[in-house]
């Protein structure tokens, strides 16, 4: 990066703050996304918004891309800097300004973790409900950038249903507001929503306004066996049609629970085709009532073996099953694959029955769990990066798995975003108009195209080569 | 110093490791392990260095990242700079407990700094300049690794001299004078926080066997008195010979034994760290004895390693197995007995700061409270944090004295807001960090940091 343009962002942020070594660099050419990676030129940790304003300002005039970063735990390689540029990490911006407990909202900087808003909040009685599998490391901003979903979707909805307010900066350094503690506003567009999910495209989010629920009183946990999938996906629609929205309602296939079992013990029946993990929650009658409810429809539903947690602890134990799903999987094989593809829920048996045939087919290593009750699948690759051959069919696999969810009327990524990863299938999903259209929609906050470059549309991508020959690159 | 003295000097029983390394350079990451990372930052938050940085680079994730890079051919990243960090890292290992992937961090970053070690004496064998370490940094590892901690015996005689220097109250004298001020800062305080040294009357007068206390003995327990642990806590060591005799074992200080080789695996000194493991299995082989306990947190997380260190060893990895397999640290090894013969009672409020190594590295945290529970009249309040480093990690305190203490002093104020009127450690290396903590935050008189043992031994 030219010098003089280090000097003037070294004069925004203080030196100790502009990292510009090779390791420093090299520490930020990665996320949780395997295989991608790619240096950035340089990496400031801005401490408030007017230094990212400035350093906006800065970025436009030389055209520098900007990569905003939070934990940096993304799946789709949202914060793989592709074309280099600067890369904002967030992490000294993570005040929690203000929880108000009149209009139920609470008020923080964007590099806020996840799981330290759960804790403050829940601290007076209320209640942040998205809860993505890495809120302890993940940042608000990641949260609302990739609008987050986790485990207690199907109830109480994904991050997008939570964000009232926004502060941003625009790449020309202006700093804007949209939205804010009205429960009602209808003022213009909802460019709230927009930045949600923008995936650090459009803006630099600085500042989020969430609403908070008051904290549920009880929850129970249920967890029920099948022979076949089918009856677990059964059990699925049986309650909906019932009227009862779980809290969570999780699923694991049979190979999953193998390897979950085999790294935390906790007494799975192994001949089972798949496991659902149901909680609910809520004042404790009503909590009562469901789970008689739940437990008959999975019985009715053909399922073989069904359990109630006695308490919160063994719940807890419960659902760690699920938690662990990844990790368990992660362990078996060097590279670990996590996709995110979505159908709606009524064709979920269908979706899981499909991935099990294109796995077969390609002779990949392919187990399956997710959300059952969003229809939210992660059909998850046990592979070796280093094995080209091997990681070729696991791109035609997943590549047809993409196409037999949208097939299906299902969706690419249903809560982890299109980054890199889904950027070629995108178009899959909203066809040419709505790719124009939302081509348009980018060139208007971003005339210059410095924001995240590379992300989400694919075929502008001017890959920069990514320095290690033998990581492989999707899409080359 | 450089490398043709080094090659010259004459090592009793290092010389053949030292040279079959230094002909092949094949000192390497091991790239399996380094591929076990899904870089999922679940490590993040429980990273100290990546807590007080906010840095990346400083995080598990970074550094394997780093560790990984160079391993699949990116040789440019090998500086100063990642030989720093490697350095910074504390070893404490509390990222091995959050990984949910299973990483064993704390061997890669031996590694690191096995590689790091190797570069700079191949780099200064190349150049013939002298080895980019600060003066500093030189003569503390030169004491510690080469001149120190491979004998026995020397440790020994560093026992006589402080206590010389103790009992003559030289320490006092160079409190008072200010000959403090011209020791190293690091050096100096760490003074402040040694304990009273026993005299070599009484460390002559120890009894090799000290048998069970309850009629028949139960069983043979050697122990692994630690080096440090020895002379700096001599009576702690008694302490627990005695305890095991009460509760039943006969109990033996085995000759011959060494240094765990913890110090030196840390530090890149992995050939050291082999060769006192291969001293210490043979001592206890001797000994044939029936568990190897030990009271040393950091001891003890090494002393498992064996198996790992010695695994492609002929003649010593089978051994090294049935070694490992008689490991206990000494909370592991009494919690499960029931029939504890308390005797006295303890009316204090008490809070437990986890050893790292005990926690992190060896998975024993609820043991050394639910004995501190089942002491009569005790109340136990956990500290917040308690899984959290303390700063002492080895000689982290010396050599990073000021990231050191700045996380000794927030520990402090958690321990103050405890009220306990004692602090419990596991480890003689935390023992003497908290002594300093202490100190600092001037609680003397209001906060005795102990030795879990020091606490049994009066009610057992
Ligand atoms: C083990 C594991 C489990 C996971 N489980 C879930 C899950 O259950 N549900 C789920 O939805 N996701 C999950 N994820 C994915 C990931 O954690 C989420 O996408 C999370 O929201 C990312 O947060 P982050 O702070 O790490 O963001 P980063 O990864 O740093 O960034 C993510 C994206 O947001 C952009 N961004 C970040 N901060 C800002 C900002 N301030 N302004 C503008 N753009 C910004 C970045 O440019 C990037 O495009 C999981 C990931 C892992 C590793
Ligand atoms: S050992 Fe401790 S300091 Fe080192 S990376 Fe792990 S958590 Fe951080
Ligand atoms: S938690 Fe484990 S797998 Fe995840 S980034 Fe850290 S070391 Fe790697």
């Amino acid at each position: 990066m030219d010098k003089e343009v280090l000097r003037e962002l070294r004069a925004i942020s203080g030196a100790a703050y502009v990292l510009d070594s090779e390791m420093e660099r090299y520490a930020y050419s990665y996320d949780s996304t395997p295989l991608y990676r790619a240096m950035p030129d340089v990496v400031i940790q801005p401490a408030e918004v007017k230094e990212i304003a400035a350093i906006l300002k800065v970025a436009s005039r030389h055209r520098i891309p900007i990569v905003s970063r939070g934990s940096g735990t993304n799946l789709s390689g949202g914060t793989v800097p592709l074309e280099g540029g600067i890369v904002l990490h967030m992490s000294r911006m993570h005040q929690l300004k203000e929880i108000d407990t009149d209009n139920l909202t609470a008020t923080f900087e964007s590099g806020l973790i996840t799981a330290d808003l759960h804790r403050e909040v829940e601290a007076v009685g209320l209640f942040y409900p998205p809860d993505p599998g890495s809120l302890r490391v993940s940042t608000m901003g990641g949260n609302v950038a990739e609008c987050a979903g986790g485990m207690r979707g199907l109830k109480y909805g994904v991050t997008k249903d939570y964000v009232m307010g926004i502060q941003a900066v625009l790449p020309d350094g202006s700093i804007v507001s949209f939205g804010g503690k009205n429960a009602k506003d209808v003022a213009g567009y909802d460019i709230t929503r927009l930045l949600v999910g923008s995936e650090g495209t459009l803006a630099v989010i600085t500042e989020i306004t969430a609403k908070l629920l008051p904290l549920p009183e009880t929850k129970r946990t249920i967890i029920a066996f099948y022979r076949e999938m089918v009856d677990a996906a059964k059990a699925v629609s049986a309650m909906i049609a019932a009227r009862i929205i779980p809290a969570s309602l999780e699923f694991l296939d049979q190979k999953t629970m193998k390897v979950v079992e085999a790294y935390t013990p906790l007494g799975l029946p192994l001949d089972m085709a798949a496991m659902l993990l149901i909680q609910q929650d809520g004042p404790a009658s009503q909590v009562e009532q469901d789970v008689e409810r739940i437990l008959s429809l999975c019985k009715t539903s053909g399922a073989v073996q069904v359990d109630v947690a006695k308490d919160d602890e063994e719940g807890e134990k419960l659902m760690s099953a699920r938690r662990n799903a990844l990790s368990a999987l992660a362990r078996v094989k060097p590279t670990t694959i996590l996709e995110d593809a979505t159908v709606p829920r009524s064709r979920l048996a269908q979706m899981v029955t499909e991935i099990n045939r294109i796995a077969d087919h390609y002779g990949v290593d392919i187990c399956t769990f997710g959300h059952a009750g969003d229809g939210n699948l992660h059909p998850t690759c046990l592979t070796d990066e280093r094995d080209t051959e091997e990681i070729e069919r696991v791109e035609q696999a997943f590549a047809e798995i993409f196409h037999a969810a949208i097939r299906l009327g299902g969706t690419v990524t249903g809560e982890h975003g299109v980054g890199i990863a889904k950027a070629k299938y995108l178009d899959l999903k909203i066809g040419e108009a709505g790719m124009e259209l939302m081509k348009r929609v980018k060139a208007a906050f971003d005339p210059h195209g410095i924001m995240n470059p590379g992300k989400m549309f694919a075929k502008d991508a001017r890959r920069r080569v990514v320095i290690q020959t033998h990581e492989h690159v999707h899409g080359n | 110093m450089n490398t043709s003295m080094e090659t010259k000097q004459i090592d009793p029983f290092l010389s053949i490791e030292r040279e079959k390394k230094s002909a092949s350079h094949a000192v390497t990451f091991d790239l399996d392990e380094l591929m076990n990372c899904m870089r999922c930052g679940f490590c993040l938050p429980s990273c100290p260095t990546y807590r007080e940085t906010g840095k990346e680079m400083f995080s598990p994730r970074g550094r394997i990242a780093l560790m990984k890079g160079m391993a699949t051919g990116n040789t440019s990243l090998l500086s100063d700079e990642f030989a720093q960090n490697m350095y910074m890292c504390l070893g404490c290992r509390a990222c091995e407990t959050a990984c949910p992937a299973g990483v064993h961090y704390g061997r890669l970053v031996e590694g690191a700094r096995d590689v790091i070690e190797a570069h700079k004496r191949k780099e200064a064998a190349a150049s013939d300049q002298p080895l980019t370490l600060t003066r500093k940094e030189r003569i503390i590892r030169d004491i510690v690794y080469k001149k120190l901690f491979l004998y026995p015996k020397r440790i020994d005689r560093m026992g006589k001299g402080l206590w010389w220097m103790q009992a003559l109250g030289l320490q006092t004298f160079a409190d008072r004078t200010g000959l403090m001020h011209i020791l190293p800062k690091p050096l100096a305080n760490m003074q402040k926080a040694v304990p009273k040294v026993a005299s070599p009357r009484r460390r002559k007068a120890r009894q090799p066997l000290v048998t069970s206390k309850r009629g028949v003995s139960r069983g043979r327990v050697g122990f692994f008195t630690g080096c440090v642990m020895d002379v700096l806590f001599f009576e702690t060591n008694e302490k627990t010979a005695r305890v095991l005799s009460k509760v039943g074992y006969d109990v033996v200080f085995v000759k011959e034994q060494a240094c765990c080789g913890a110090l030196h695996a840390h530090s890149g000194e992995s050939y050291g760290a082999i060769a006192l493991a291969k001293q210490n299995i043979e001592a206890f082989e001797r000994a044939n004895v029936d568990f190897i306990v030990n009271n040393a947190g950091g001891c003890g997380a090494s002393l498992r390693e064996y198996a790992h260190w010695l695994q492609d060893d002929p003649n010593y990895g089978e051994r090294a197995k049935a070694f490992v397999a008689k490991v206990r640290d000494i909370s592991e090894f009494l919690a499960p007995i029931d029939d504890l013969p308390f005797q006295g009672t303890l009316d204090a409020t008490v809070t437990f700061q986890d050893s790292c190594h005990l926690r992190h590295g060896q998975g024993i945290y609820r043991q050394p409270r639910a004995l501190l529970e089942r002491i009569p009249g005790i109340t136990l309040v956990e500290l917040p944090h308690a899984d959290s480093c303390c700063g002492s990690a080895g000689i982290y305190n010396i050599t990073n004295f000021d990231r050191s203490m700045r996380i000794l002093d927030d520990k402090m104020i958690e321990v103050k807001a405890t009220k306990a009127s004692y602090i419990v450690t596991a480890n003689p290396g935390c023992l003497v960090q908290m002594r300093q903590g202490v100190v600092r935050a001037g609680l003397q008189g209001q906060v005795e940091a102990v030795h879990i043992i020091d606490l049994l031994d009066r009610v057992l």
